[in-house]
């Protein structure tokens, strides 16, 4: 006999096999994103052609680097989980989809981790 | 048409639903790619911002590599369409948040969603050039 409820049976099974919490992380990183990527856009414009001092002291102020980390956080949660959507929707091959997703995640992971070590030695560095 | 055979082994010819190339392209048609186009370019562009990040933080030298060009005219050129990208999909983006609430899903609020959103990423686009080159 089997005990488990048709709901326990389906769950998972979506094609994500994660149910609703990719479109919802996807929402929630979009709103973090709009407001985060508009600060982005107000900072690079406001050091467009400025010297490498000036964008040293600029990156590393305190305020502005914490911000930095969280767009890095939320962009990259963001991105890759917009490139998973695009990846199951066009690659049909079972195992071509696996490798895609997995570059995909390290593509991510490794922009991430760049990013977030440039920062921290802005901030914290010689 | 597709041909199929009966049981009886005659072909009789199926209509199939028409493609997407023989539809005339609609604007919200042409938005939702857009969408999904920009973000596939903002993501293969973070290797950008990631790059003048580290150059920053490695030094002199390696801050002068990247100011060279990203200050080139290739380097303006591909600024250029990134903050364009960044902009569309950012007004995409929240014309999503819009329909996610139920709202501005008829035909009429769907197509006007769609043309502001190109009209204004392109204007806001020049906006903020404009910005830089007043401010930079
Ligand atoms: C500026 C603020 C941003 C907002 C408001 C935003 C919003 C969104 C939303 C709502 C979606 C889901 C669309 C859907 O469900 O069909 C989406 C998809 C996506 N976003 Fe963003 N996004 C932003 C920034 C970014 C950035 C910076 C990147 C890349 C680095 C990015 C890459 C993607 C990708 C690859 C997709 C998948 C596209 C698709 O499935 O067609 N987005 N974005």
């Amino acid at each position: 006999m089997n005990m488990r409820t048709p709901l326990k049976k389906v769950y998972h099974l979506g094609s994500a096999k994660e149910g609703a919490s990719h479109f919802w992380l996807q929402r929630v990183s979009a709103v973090a994103n709009l407001f985060l990527v508009i600060y982005l856009m107000g900072l690079i414009i406001s050091l467009a052609g400025a010297d490498y001092i000036t964008v040293r002291e600029a990156l590393s102020y305190p305020l502005t680097a914490l911000l930095l980390l969280l767009l890095i956080l939320s962009g990259v949660i963001h991105m890759r989980l917009g490139m998973q959507t695009i990846i199951e929707d066009y690659i049909e091959s079972e195992g071509t989809k696996i490798v895609a997703l997995m570059l995909n995640t390290f593509f991510s992971v490794f922009i991430g981790a760049a990013s977030v070590w440039a920062v921290l030695k802005l901030s914290f560095g010689a | 048409m597709a041909n199929t055979n009966t049981s009886v082994g005659t072909k009789i010819k199926r209509p199939l639903s028409p493609h997407l190339q023989i539809y005339k392209p609609l604007i919200n048609m042409v938005m939702s790619i857009l969408h999904r186009i920009t973000g596939a370019a903002l993501y293969l562009g973070t290797v950008l911002l990631a790059w003048w990040l580290v150059a920053a933080a490695s030094g002199p030298a390696e801050f002068r590599i990247a100011s060279e060009f990203f200050g080139s005219t290739f380097g303006y050129l591909i600024l250029f369409g990134y903050s364009w990208a960044l902009i569309h999909h950012m007004l995409g983006g929240i014309r999503h948040f819009i329909w996610d609430t139920g709202r501005g899903l008829d035909i009429k609020t769907v197509d006007l969603l769609s043309w502001g959103t190109i009209v204004f990423s392109v204007a806001l686009t020049l906006l903020v050039w404009f910005s830089v080159l007043v401010f930079g």
